[in-house]
């Protein structure tokens, strides 16, 4: 390990990005995220690249979209009533298919809501926000470390895929400090992206990039290709971490922070006899459901107990995967509140059947 | 036999969609030409905008995107930032510039961003059939302001070139017609020194360009260039509203 520094989360998102190669970085003020403006306006200078101010979130987006129309490695950073303006530009960077970065440090809602850390905007992030059949890549670290590495990774697969890739945070990751590891080199895939507006420059043909296909026929094969990648990216780039499912009476699932909370209810269960494991998905969409599945086909387990900072979003689709083989419970705490440990414990108990202490 | 007349290579072979006695396609044509004339037409990226000419990025031969509604100059913004050795132009007409991208235009041309935007100016929606605009003189009647813009209801229209060129950013913007052969000439120079300006670096420069909508304004095509002469001229005086002094 090289590098071990103590970094706070927004500061590591903007790090991260120079180091995957990002040079064009679009933005608007928004707490609790602005930190990563305030890094990028000095550390791009030191290598060449631009950050730009932008005068609206709207605005951010479609400077995002115009950097990466252009062939850039682009990103830009809000938080969730910022990432609700740039959802329109979310639906024509996916209608143009064109790779980008977005990063939410999730606020809590709805409206301008509070500044403290939430997972409310799981709905927008996995289910669209912005108009017609688009999916954007979701991934949702738990912790600086990690928020470092799928940092990097979203512009490798935004890249890959041609589409939006987003990583979900919190306001509490995006403020809080964790020692990181900075890799010596980045694994950054390059690709060709032919398609680019660079100009002519002798192209027998000019290169357009745009979103409107007015043509039913044309339209309808458009969403058929769209679908197909989406097919693609669920088969190959679906990410879940487990841990002591084998044979566990309860499981615990949580996204990002929240299953910090719920690891450690799992060393308080044992201590009382009760096996409990945990998923945890690291991509929301592609949503890991066939591990719901299997897991849920144990005989072991009697319940799931799902975890989240709102009012019950991730849930529908644990349902949707375990498909009422077993009974899956929630738990959701708002407006900057966490569950403490002895509150998700207690529920652990009761799904045991070993409540009543 | 010598050709006297061809086509321009800065438009592609695409027919033009636009509906007889629209002025758009002249404007089309300025541009290309001032394109293949300063021998950029390789290194230009368009930004087409939405309504009428929302697929302009089939029509001229450079490359070219397509930007949502009133975005064109935060996406030109971008793309001359990745680009700064391109040229880039939007191509925008008054809902998407004036309406819902007031917001882009100030702030490219605050910023001094150097591209150059071709305004198109109808005093109109066309693209969703004739509804009152930024531009919509007082008295138009539109499907929007049936019983003609009253100020008192509707307010009044913004003088955009007067409004942009308040901006020590916006270096070069010039108000120009399309009406005859007068002043289709003298577009096509306001066009010119707009990339010349870009090309050397100076800043944000803008041409608007009035243009007819004999659709939407219920006129036959000459009526419709009358009318632009008689009314719009009038709300909209033509000339240079900043950059007069630069030789480019």
């Amino acid at each position: 390990m090289s590098n071990r520094v103590l970094m706070k989360g927004n500061e590591v998102i903007a790090e991260a990005a120079v180091r995957a190669g990002c040079r064009h970085y679009f933005g608007y003020p928004i707490t609790p995220q602005t930190e990563v403006m305030h890094y990028m306006a000095k550390r791009m200078p030191e290598v060449g690249g631009t950050m730009l101010q932008a005068e609206s979130e709207v605005a951010a987006i479609n400077m995002v979209y115009g950097a990466s129309a252009a062939g850039a490695r682009v990103m830009t950073t809000s938080s969730s009533p910022g990432i609700s303006l740039k959802q329109e530009g979310f639906s024509y960077i996916a209608g143009a298919e064109l790779p980008a970065v977005v990063v939410n440090v999730v606020r809590s809602g709805p409206g301008l809501g509070g500044i403290l850390p939430a997972q409310g905007d799981y709905f927008q992030a996995t289910k669209g926000g912005g108009h017609g059949d688009y999916r954007n890549i979701v991934l949702a670290p738990a912790s600086i470390q990690e928020l470092y590495e799928l940092t990097v990774e979203a512009f490798n697969l935004a890249d890959r895929y041609r589409m939006l890739a987003l990583v979900l945070g919190d306001g509490a990751l995006g403020q809080m400090m964790e020692p990181v590891a900075f890799r010596e080199t980045e694994p950054i895939e390059r690709v060709e992206k032919p398609w680019a507006l660079t100009g002519r420059k002798g192209r027998a043909e000019h290169n357009t990039v745009q979103s409107i296909y007015i043509e039913a026929d044309v339209m309808e094969a458009f969403n058929a290709k769209l679908q197909a990648k989406y097919a693609d990216v669920t088969a190959r780039e679906t990410r879940v971490e487990t841990v002591d499912c084998e044979g566990a009476e309860v499981i615990l699932t949580a996204f990002g922070l929240t299953s910090r909370i719920c690891r450690n209810v799992m060393h308080l269960a044992a201590k009382e006899g009760i096996k409990v494991g945990l998923v945890r998905p690291i991509t929301l969409w592609p949503f890991p459901s066939q591990t719901y599945a299997d897991i849920a086909a144990q005989p072991s387990v009697k319940a799931f107990l799902d975890i989240e900072l709102n009012c019950g979003q991730m849930v529908e689709d644990v349902r949707l995967a375990v498909n009422g083989a077993k009974p899956v419970h929630f738990h959701g705490r708002t407006g900057g509140n966490l569950p403490t440990q002895q509150e998700i414990l207690e529920l652990v108990r009761q799904l045991a059947g070993r409540s009543a202490t | 036999m010598k050709p006297v007349f061809t086509r321009t290579t800065g438009l592609t072979d695409k027919p033009f969609h636009y509906c007889p006695g629209c002025t758009h396609g002249i404007i089309h044509r300025l541009i290309a030409e001032v394109m293949v004339e300063m021998g950029i037409l390789d290194t230009t990226i368009g930004v087409s905008p939405v309504g009428c000419t929302y697929n302009n990025y089939e029509y001229f031969a450079c490359d070219m995107v397509q930007a949502a509604h009133g975005r064109a100059p935060a996406v030109g913004t971008a793309i001359k930032r990745v680009h700064p050795d391109n040229m880039v132009f939007t191509y925008q007409g008054d809902g998407d510039l004036a309406a819902i991208g007031a917001a882009e235009i100030v702030h490219a041309a605050a910023r001094g961003e150097k591209i150059s935007t071709f305004f198109v100016n109808n005093a109109v929606y066309g693209m969703t059939s004739g509804q009152m605009a930024p531009t919509t003189l007082v008295g138009q009647v539109t499907t929007t302001s049936p019983f003609g813009r009253r100020p008192e209801f509707e307010g009044y229209p913004i003088n955009v070139s007067e409004m942009i060129a308040t901006l020590r950013g916006a270096v070069y913007v010039e108000r120009v017609a399309v009406n005859d052969f007068a002043h289709i000439s003298k577009a096509k120079k306001a066009i010119r020194k707009a990339f010349r300006v870009q090309q050397e670096g100076l800043g944000f420069s803008m041409v608007e360009i009035l243009s007819t909508c004999p659709t939407n304004w219920g006129k036959d095509p000459v009526a419709s260039l009358r009318w632009m002469e008689d009314a719009m001229f009038k709300q909209y005086p033509l000339g240079v509203y900043r950059g007069q002094e630069l030789e480019v």
